[in-house]
């Protein structure tokens, strides 16, 4: 059973309006990969130019922020939920 | 305004309704030309004008005259003598937004921008997801001058805010979930719509609204910075606007440089920015809210790196207050000052109390006090812990045993 990753808003030009796409990789940061070669570009919107999550994209596994479970490291196992969630202001 | 700006990377957008930067989702900010600012606005032309949030206007972003909210702010800057003494401060002022126009809290501040500018981008209807005091001004606001709106709300939010925004006519939706669900709710519905979020994708605009409060408080403390201030921290926008006002303030050369703290206030049952500004962390651990502080009840604080940055550049601190100390403090600052503040208020006071009582705000000191809502709006949170009153019949000699039995009491 594959994971499904969210796509927000911004980034659905990029997935021909996909809100729901899935993929098979093992930890965040291959999600990421393979996320780039089906839909090109969206790697760098996701990431910085060290390779780290950029800190205005939340990313959860299940609604848990990956950064307190292993970053990109975070394994990911059949029929997880990835969601890629831009920080709102808010009160 | 010259341009949207994103804090981030720097990439520049036209000036209309959107707020994440496309290609890093950074916040956009507006960006201003303040050679040209710094020509018009002076003091003398500052206090020439109504006292109202709309005497800095150039440093508001709106292209024309403000049309929402003209009498918003400038509300008053009181010196606490008797709270100070309580403290066991030299000298304590508090902001009071209690008393703002029209609905009793700073939102009428950010609200009166961000519809004004809404007006002017052409939409007809506003929208926002708020932990209340949002939902209530825009819905007053959006009334006063004929918009429609769409409010979404935690379902389990006071009865006097949802009260206080369905007496405008605006639809009031409540969400089953935490106000950061709320939030990602409405960032899918943003995009669908084309209504004018005002937390959303008029963000740029609405935030700047805010930094009104600390050109007031520079303003009132007689054309200075005070040396600590004291803000509730929810997302962490306030704290990082009122930063952002002193040091506009300072580059316009309308107060002269000078050392300052901006210190942050949370609940302790929502406090990921304080829980990370007290680790020496520059990233916070988002939470699920459980405080009686509804206002401040954001569990992933869009702003709080930004909040965490402005404590770390001026040298401030952070602290949280727990459920039974919001309610003493609200008390506190009732029976000292004469001033009922809604739960968020509690938090200032008692984060106030806690950041003296530790010499982080040292006694000889003075400090400003940003008390931004109003108490009557959040009667459940103290329901039950101010006592009854007691009855009598119409009966002077009952009135007479009454006083008696008390004195016996009080000897």
């Amino acid at each position: 059973m594959p994971k499904k990753v969210r796509i927000p808003t911004p980034l659905r030009k990029l997935t021909n309006n996909e809100e729901l796409v899935e993929v098979t990789a093992a930890t965040i940061g291959e999600a990421i990969v393979e996320l780039q070669t089906r839909f090109p570009g969206i790697q760098e919107r996701l990431v910085d130019e060290k390779g780290e999550v950029r800190r205005f994209v939340n990313v959860y596994v299940n609604e848990e922020d990956i950064r307190f479970l292993k970053n990109k490291q975070t394994p990911l196992k059949d029929g997880d939920e990835i969601s890629i969630i831009p920080a709102i202001a808010g009160g | 305004m010259k341009a949207l700006k994103c804090r981030e990377c720097g990439r520049e957008y036209p000036l209309t309704a959107t707020h994440v930067c496309e290609f890093d989702f950074g916040p956009l900010e507006v960006a201003y030309d303040y050679d040209r600012i710094k020509k018009s606005l002076t003091r003398a032309a500052i206090q020439s004008r109504p006292k109202t949030m709309w005497r800095y206007r150039e440093l508001l972003p709106v292209a024309n005259e403000p049309t929402v909210g003209l009498q918003a702010g400038f509300t008053p800057l009181i010196k606490a003598d008797r709270l100070a003494k309580k403290l066991g401060i030299r000298e304590l002022w508090i902001k009071n937004d209690t008393v703002n126009y029209p609905t009793l809290s700073f939102k009428d501040r950010v609200v009166s921008v961000a519809l004004s500018r809404s007006k002017e981008l052409g939409f007809d209807t506003v929208a926002c997801a708020s932990t209340g005091n949002l939902a209530n001004s825009v819905a007053a606001q959006a009334a006063s001058v004929g918009l429609k709106s769409y409010v979404f709300i935690p379902s389990d939010l006071e009865q006097g805010k949802i009260l206080n925004s369905l007496i405008y006519g605006a639809k009031v939706i409540g969400i089953k979930g935490h106000y950061d669900e709320v939030n990602r709710l409405c960032a899918e519905i943003a995009g669908k719509f084309g209504w004018a979020f005002v937390n959303v994708n008029m963000r740029p605009y609405y935030a700047e609204g805010s930094k009104s409060m600390a050109y007031e408080i520079a303003e009132q403390f007689g054309w200075r910075i005070p040396r600590h201030t004291v803000v509730p921290m929810a997302s962490g926008s306030l704290l990082t606007k009122i930063q952002k006002g002193y040091q506009e303030f300072i580059k316009l050369g309308l107060v002269s440089e000078t050392k300052y703290a901006v210190h942050g206030a949370q609940a302790t049952g929502c406090s990921p920015i304080s829980v990370a500004q007290k680790a020496g962390l520059d990233f916070f651990k988002p939470v699920k809210p459980n405080t009686i502080a509804k206002s401040l009840a954001i569990g992933t604080p869009a702003d709080g790196f930004y909040a965490l940055r402005v404590m770390r550049d001026t040298q401030a601190a952070a602290d949280d207050v727990t459920d039974d100390e919001i309610r003493d403090a609200i008390k506190l600052l009732a029976e000292t000052e004469g001033i009922f503040a809604e739960t968020a208020g509690g938090v200032t006071v008692g984060v106030a109390k806690k950041l003296i009582a530790s010499g982080k705000i040292p006694r000889d000191d003075s400090a400003v006090l940003c008390v931004t809502g109003n108490g009557l709006k959040t009667l459940d949170a103290v329901d039950g812990y101010v006592g009854k009153p007691r009855e009598i019949k119409p009966s002077l000699r009952e009135f007479e045993a009454l006083l008696a039995n008390e004195e016996k009491v009080n000897a």
